[in-house]
């Protein structure tokens, strides 16, 4: 498919980090099946360390490519490294998306906020980079944010 | 890798026969219709031959076959030049919101320009009941226009019941017959049809040319401006060898009408069997009854569309899907929208359409590939028939 870039088509077609955790620290779902992409982020928390990371996603190539790719970018890093990750890092790392898939890698920016907005209202924690985020704006609200020409 | 072509309602090859019987008039016999010489006489005679053979193929008189750049010029000339024609009469044209956007975006067009457009619904099955049409009815009508055969899920319309309603109150009746054209017998005078687009691509003939059939009297303003070619109805030097091209193959069309009908839809009800038995949670959308040979539209639920498309393009296969994620505006399909299947099934949705090239073999290894592609693709969704949608 010529739509997308070999990095792309790889994580897409042998995503990482597929599944699920069992007693994840923190769980995101973001996005709808209603809207054609719905991803859900699983993390493993050890002294503000990320240590694992799992996905699920419904919806098309890029979406699973950027949910693979954010899983991969996150495990490994401290939850104040993790939530300063951006979209356009995401897309960045995938080596570029079609311009009217730019959203995919904002879902997957956001599902991942999700799981540490889960993670620290369970243990009681604050983040800076949580600051104004709200797991349910709509999906809406995110399709113009830091879209590549 | 093995290539599979399944998305014949998309387009066609063009037949061996067809590409021979084109080919001299590209350098050969390139003389230009209009011309008065001998060599522009055999142009002229090939022109009228194929007017000839794509009129028998509806039972039209040649007369009534007009050629055009494709079937989308054939439904924008239908709508704007009626609505121009009978603007005395009135202002009001009934269509429907399955068609194809040459019909649909062309009566949007009208619409900034004075026309008053009802866009009926259809039912579960994308079939338009003829009494919403009769309902519909203005004294304001100047024109029905309702698909023969829908471009996705393949639903044939009840064009003849359409007609008679229309002629009761004396309205024209105009059908886009794209993807009826060499799939179901189409008869004009039977049928009651005044107007009708058709394509040469989506019968092995070639892209770039279509026709509209207008019945002898049709009152229609002129498209295409310019020189009296087509009956001085259809201006611009002929693509010879493309309507030859067209032509051809629909002599072949008509020849080969039943056997393809009956091969076809074998091997569609084959896949669809095959496909529906073998893979859980899977829904044909349309009709059983009223549809295209060779369409089979199935929506697999909790993936997506475009995903599906991707992996079977790596493994040669071509196919459609009415997902958004696929369409450069992504909104989902407008027509399985009208049919009232929910969003996140659009979204899970696929095309395939057969066509006289495909094999059972070709089928065989389609459904080999969709199970594994469906089955890897449901195992990285969050949503599932255990979980449901939410």
């Amino acid at each position: 498919m010529a739509m997308y870039n070999s990095t792309v088509m790889e994580h897409f077609t042998n995503p990482r980090n597929v599944g699920e955790i069992e007693n994840p620290d923190g769980v995101g779902v973001y996005g709808s099946p209603v809207c054609g992409d719905m991803m859900q982020i699983m993390i493993k928390v050890e002294d503000e360390k990320i240590v694992d990371a799992k996905f699920k996603t419904f919806g098309c190539g890029s979406a699973i490519a950027s949910s693979s790719m954010a899983t991969e970018m996150i495990i490994g890093k401290t939850i104040d490294e993790a939530l300063a990750i951006t979209n356009k890092q995401i897309v960045d790392e995938l080596g570029g998306l079609p311009p009217v898939k730019i959203h995919c890698s904002v879902l997957a920016d956001h599902a991942i906020k999700s799981a540490i907005y889960d993670y620290a209202q369970k243990n009681g924690k604050e983040y800076a980079g949580l600051e104004g985020f709200d797991p349910n704006a709509d999906e809406e609200d995110h399709h113009d944010i830091e879209e590549e020409e | 890798m093995k290539n599979v072509y399944m998305d014949y309602s998309a387009t066609t090859p063009v037949k061996k026969e067809v590409l021979d019987a084109m080919l001299p008039y590209f350098s050969e016999h390139f003389g230009n219709p209009s011309s008065l010489y001998s060599i522009a006489q055999e142009s002229k005679e090939a022109l009228e031959k194929a007017r000839g053979q794509v009129a028998s193929l509806i039972g039209a008189k040649a007369n009534e076959v007009f050629f055009t750049a494709g079937g989308s010029e054939a439904d924008n000339w239908a709508l704007e030049g009626v609505a121009d024609a009978l603007k005395d009469k009135g202002n009001h044209i009934i269509t429907t919101k399955i068609e194809h956007h040459a019909i649909l975006h062309t009566a949007e067009y009208l619409e900034k320009h004075g026309i008053d457009v009802t866009y009926l619904d259809v039912d579960a099955e994308g079939r338009v009941n003829p009494v919403d049409v009769e309902k519909a009815i203005t004294d304001k009508t100047v024109l029905i226009s309702i698909m023969m055969v829908n471009n996705e899920v393949g639903t044939i319309e009840p064009i003849k019941e359409i007609a008679e309603i229309a002629h009761n109150h004396g309205i024209l009746l105009h059908t886009d017959a794209v993807q009826a054209l060499g799939n179901v017998p189409i008869d004009v005078d039977n049928m009651g049809i005044d107007l009708m687009s058709m394509s040469g691509h989506k019968i092995y003939g070639p892209k770039g040319v279509g026709a509209l059939y207008i019945r002898k009297g049709t009152k229609i303003s002129n498209f295409i401006h310019g020189g009296a070619q087509e009956m001085k109805k259809r201006a611009g030097t002929e693509n010879l060898a493309g309507i030859v091209g067209f032509g051809k193959a629909a002599e072949l069309a008509k020849e080969n009408l039943e056997s393809h009908i009956n091969r076809v839809s074998e091997l569609r009800d084959y896949f669809i069997s095959e496909v529906t038995s073998k893979i859980p949670d899977t829904i044909v959308n349309g009709s059983m009854e009223h549809r295209h040979p060779g369409n089979a539209n199935i929506s697999f639920e909790y993936i997506e569309g475009e995903s599906m498309l991707i992996l079977l393009d790596m493994n040669g296969i071509s196919v459609s899907t009415g997902s958004a994620c696929s369409s450069k505006s992504l909104t989902p399909s407008h027509v399985l929208s009208a049919m009232g299947i929910p969003v996140e099934r659009i979204h899970g949705t696929l095309r395939f359409t057969i066509g006289d090239p495909t094999t059972k073999e070709d089928i065989d290894y389609v459904i080999e590939k969709l199970v594994e592609i469906v089955q890897k693709l449901r195992e990285l969704s969050p949503v599932s028939r255990e979980k449901g949608w939410e």
